[in-house]
């Protein structure tokens, strides 16, 4: 076997190595209700939910609590199956949560009552579909 | 008035440019084919195509600028990227803050790139415009903006607002125009986004350059020559590339709020990799110049550093990462154009490739262990493989949108912890390459076998050793992993600073690009392991709350809550929040929010009392002020140790109308660390809800509690001025005087009160840090007593985190010396290529 071959056989089993925890680490998307019964079955791996905070009938945010020490907050939170769940974040509330159309939560469930987010995400309505220009002008 | 001249003539020059990239295409693939008696006129006719082709491109962008300079908000694009108040180096920022704007820019590199290849090469011209000039095509033809039936070609940077925008107000006047903008990305209003995407452009631009000799070599089938016109052309896109990398990572360390440089955010990923396999690349066609091997690697990494950048621009610009990244950039709908874009050159560059593979040259000649050849490729071997690593979780998106676009449901999502898993493998490549490139630089130089090997890496491996002995004492480094970090960083330093200092001895600085770079490989592998393993947040669970939640004390609080001159200790730290302050042009410093008013126009306020800075008074009270950006407020935070002020931060944030809380952290500078400071979250400043009104008796002399401050009623006087009115015949007015204590602070507060004829006055006294209000309600003249109306709000506040990041200058300086050894290379092989052009051999 010439060394070339032994080098390229090395080079394909990290390759593969590689594309096996990439598999392995990726997280997935879940709904709450999933990732209630991994959270119980003893998998604590961090996943992805999306969905949208909860909302009023005159479409104003309702359900966030701001900690006293206004260091961390909870809010509720909608997946795509229509589950709400309250969230808990340990961040300040990040810039522009209360506009976002979508949240992606990134954590697990801490007890069953609670979802202990890491990291949020938003999607923000963009502004080319703004529509409203303000007319205060000549 | 509006004006629709400019659009319009900028979307002429769009489609000119469009145009002649293709007419210039045509006719530089003509040249090539022509026979020599008609090749000049070919070559005139395409020079000129070309040229026309450069100015209609310099045109687009100084018609898009022109709209954005004279605010001319009738267009979209000004209005929806600037803004009136902002500074001109900040409308430069607009200009490329939208999609189309970054296009422009791209095309514009390309025209210089283009220009430069034009008149440094004779036989390499027509072929390598080729290539050019369709790329070109593809570039402009992303802002063309042409729609024909169902089929919309581009997203045109000069369409006026009202043919964008569904609001109501341009069906009842179609020539409205609005007052001002939306405005630049509060996080964009930074001077290293002034110039981080312009550099990061000509990198992107830069890669066509090697690719496009390359496809002309193997069109023409000159499969080796086309590599030494190229490899300057490679080392200067790496370089170039490299520099917008860090100066991204710069801002983000300046201005963003994740506390950190690197992210491995899928928008930085993108740039990362084509970036490695472009260093790969380099490497191998090193390699082959020397030693006519690798010509095939080398073949293969030019191409995919170049389809890697067109995906980056895929990835980032199709709207395939979603919700996965935290860069925001929204979908133009041109994914398809892109995707088209990408898979044409992909197609070219594999079909010539592999229509030419068996005819390539390959030394058939095993590579010695104890060859340069051998170790270098296996360097460039652990480059690809750590850009592959980055390019596989990161184009998971992708296998979702393939997956689904097949009508199946994938729910495979990035990495929850990013960071924590591209950092176990990149870094372990990083240490593999600082090792490889500490002996590679040996077979560079020397031949060796065994014995001479051993000789020469004794040395340096037994300073570097002493070497990373210090600094692991010093720097307390404990952790196995860190140490063999510092090890094989120390040994990269040493061993190529020998190399470097025999280069230097023989008077060859030409040649020391290598070893340059490869210590500052070193130097950033310590910084980055310094400052990012040994990053300590000072800020952490110091609220001194019991937490509500049982599981809640698991969790590390990064945050405090810093009440206004109440200090707090922060592990070795006391900090005080001082208040809020803003920033007035022609003043040093930082002047307090307090001191003046917002008259209502743009960048502009009303001086409530004399400003001063170090003693010196600047204005006047009743001056007007000039704000530098009015959005932006500035806290005042104080770090104290043993009681003793030692330096003090002013941490910017903005509230933003469409985006929220912005913030950027401001850091104290050390030579060994920066301690960094960043605002979370910050009081509402609008309309305060103030509490019900308190009435409190009191006579000169006693002492009260306002909201829990100690407030002294010093005494009162009768006062014969009154600020803002005249005093008329018979009229009473008295000063009260209230001092109250908070802490170290004493406020002194005086509410007047006023009688003429049978009627009262009061003009009240407020203090915003405090969040107080006091009103002389009555005078009991009997019982020498006051009636205070006092109501409260809540006090000042800010919400912040800090972090201790020792090192992080050695990684800057480890990047910067990591481009002048790319310059230095630079250089170095541009000669080489100028000599032989000399002698008439390219």
């Amino acid at each position: 076997m010439k060394r070339g071959h032994i080098i390229g056989l090395g080079i394909i089993g990290v390759a593969i190595i590689i594309i096996i925890t990439s598999i392995g680490d990726a997280s997935t998307y879940e709904s709450f209700s999933t990732a209630k019964s991994m959270a119980k079955n003893g998998n604590t791996a961090a996943i992805h939910v999306v969905g949208e905070l909860k909302k009023d009938q005159t479409g104003q945010v309702v359900g966030i609590e701001v900690g006293e020490d206004k260091t961390s907050f909870t809010f509720v939170m909608v997946d795509n199956d229509g589950t709400e769940q309250e969230v808990y974040y340990n961040e300040p509330v990040p810039a522009d949560f209360i506009r976002s159309e979508q949240v992606v939560v990134i954590g697990t469930y801490k007890t069953d009552k609670m979802f202990v987010a890491d990291k949020i995400l938003m999607k923000c309505p963009s502004k080319y579909q703004e529509t409203d220009v303000k007319t205060t002008s000549s | 008035m509006m004006n629709t001249f400019v659009g319009s003539l900028g979307h002429f020059m769009v489609i000119l440019a469009f145009v002649s990239a293709l007419i210039s295409a045509l006719s530089y693939f003509y040249y090539t084919r022509a026979s020599e008696l008609e090749k000049p006129s070919w070559k005139n006719f395409s020079r000129i195509t070309f040229y026309i082709h450069g100015l209609a491109s310099v045109s687009i962008a100084f018609c898009l600028f022109e709209i954005i300079y004279n605010h001319r908000f009738e267009y979209f694009y000004a209005y929806s990227h600037s803004s009136t108040g902002l500074p001109v180096h900040y409308m430069i920022s607009s200009f490329w803050e939208g999609q189309e704007g970054a296009f422009i820019l791209w095309i514009f590199w390309n025209v210089v790139l283009g220009l430069v290849v034009i008149h440094t090469n004779k036989f390499w011209e027509g072929p390598v415009m080729v290539v050019f000039t369709l790329v070109q095509a593809f570039l402009v033809s992303m802002i063309l903006g042409i729609v024909i039936g169902d089929l919309k070609i581009g997203s045109s940077p000069f369409m006026l607002l009202r043919d964008m925008s569904e609001a109501p107000i341009f069906q009842i006047n179609p020539e409205f125009i609005p007052e001002d903008g939306t405005g630049l990305n509060p996080l964009l209003q930074n001077i290293w986004m002034v110039i981080h995407p312009p550099t990061l452009f000509l990198g992107y631009a830069s890669t066509l350059v090697p690719f496009a000799f390359l496809m002309a070599g193997l069109a023409l089938k000159k499969y080796a020559e086309w590599i030494r016109p190229a490899l300057p052309w490679a080392i200067f896109s790496a370089m170039i590339l490299g520099m917008g990398i860090i100066m991204g990572a710069y801002w983000a360390y300046v201005t963003l709020n994740f506390g950190g440089y690197w992210n491995w955010d899928p928008v930085e990923n993108a740039v990362y990799v084509p970036w490695l396999i472009m260093v790969a690349a380099i490497h191998t066609m090193i390699t082959f110049k020397k030693s006519s091997t690798a010509l095939k690697t080398a073949i293969v990494l030019v191409i995919s550093s170049f389809i890697l950048v067109l995906y980056a621009t895929f990835l980032v610009r199709s709207g395939v990462l979603g919700d996965s990244s935290v860069h925001s950039f929204t979908d133009l709908g041109l994914s398809g154009q892109l995707l088209i874009y990408m898979l044409f050159f992909l197609v070219i560059a594999l079909v010539l490739s592999i229509k030419e593979w068996k005819n390539i040259p390959t030394s058939e000649k095993e590579a010695s262990v104890y060859s340069r050849e051998f170790w270098i490729f296996i360097g460039a071997t652990t480059l690809g493989l750590m850009a592959f690593q980055v390019i596989i979780p990161t184009s998971i998106p992708v296998y979702n949108a393939i997956i689904e676009s097949f009508g199946g449901l994938s729910n495979l999502a990035p990495p929850a912890d990013q960071i924590g898993f591209y950092t176990k493998f990149q870094l372990w490549f990083a240490v593999a390459l600082a090792l490889l490139t500490g002996i590679g630089q040996f077979f560079w130089w020397n031949k060796m076998d065994k014995k001479d090997l051993k000789n020469a890496l004794v040395t340096p491996y037994i300073i570097s050793m002493v070497l990373a002995a210090i600094v692991i004492t010093v720097g307390k480094v404990y952790d196995v992993s860190y140490i063999i970090i510092v090890l094989a960083g120390a040994f990269t330093i040493v061993a190529n600073s020998t190399i470097l200092i025999k280069l230097l001895r023989k008077k060859t600085f030409k040649l020391a690009g290598g070893s340059l770079a490869h210590i500052g490989l070193g130097m950033i592998l310590i910084g980055v392991m310094f400052s990012s393993g040994y990053s300590d947040t000072i800020s952490i669970n110091m609220s001194g709350l019991t937490y509500k939640k049982d599981w809640e004390d698991e969790l590390n609080k990064e945050n405090v809550l810093l009440w206004i001159n109440k200090p707090l200790q922060m592990k070795e730290y006391e900090v005080i929040y001082r208040g809020r302050y803003k920033k007035v042009a022609g003043v040093p410093g930082y002047v307090k929010a307090d001191a003046m008013e917002e008259t209502g126009a743009v960048n502009q306020a009303i001086a409530l009392e004399p400003i001063e800075s170090s003693g010196k008074q600047y204005h006047q009270k009743g001056d007007t002020l000039d704000l530098v950006l009015q959005e932006n407020s500035y806290f005042k935070v104080e770090y104290y140790q043993e009681d003793e002020l030692k330096f003090t931060l002013f941490p910017m944030s903005q509230p933003n109308p469409t985006m929220g809380l912005i913030s950027s952290p401001d850091s104290k500078r050390y030579l060994s660390r920066d301690l960094y400071t960043h605002v979370s979250a910050i009081n509402d400043y609008e309309e305060p809800e103030w509490k019900e009104d308190k009435f409190i008796n009191a006579a000169p002399g006693e002492q009260f509690f306002i909201n829990d401050f100690v407030t002294q009623f010093e005494g009162a006087e009768v006062i014969n001025e009154v600020e803002g009115m005249t005093l008329e015949e018979g009229d009473i007015a008295v000063k009260a005087e209230l001092t109250i204590m908070d802490y170290d602070v004493e406020k002194k507060l005086s509410p007047i009160f006023l009688i003429r004829g049978n009627q009262v006055g009061k003009i009240v006294d407020v203090d915003n840090d405090l969040g107080i209000k006091v009103e002389v309600d009555n005078i009991v003249p009997e019982e020498n007593k006051f009636v205070f109306k006092v109501n409260t709000y809540q006090k000042d506040y800010v919400v912040m985190k800090a972090a201790v990041k020792p090192m992080i200058n050695l990684l800057w300086l480890g990047t910067i010396i990591m481009l002048i050894g790319f310059t230095v290379a630079i250089f170095r092989r541009f000669d080489e290529f100028q000599k032989m052009k000399r002698k008439g051999l390219e």
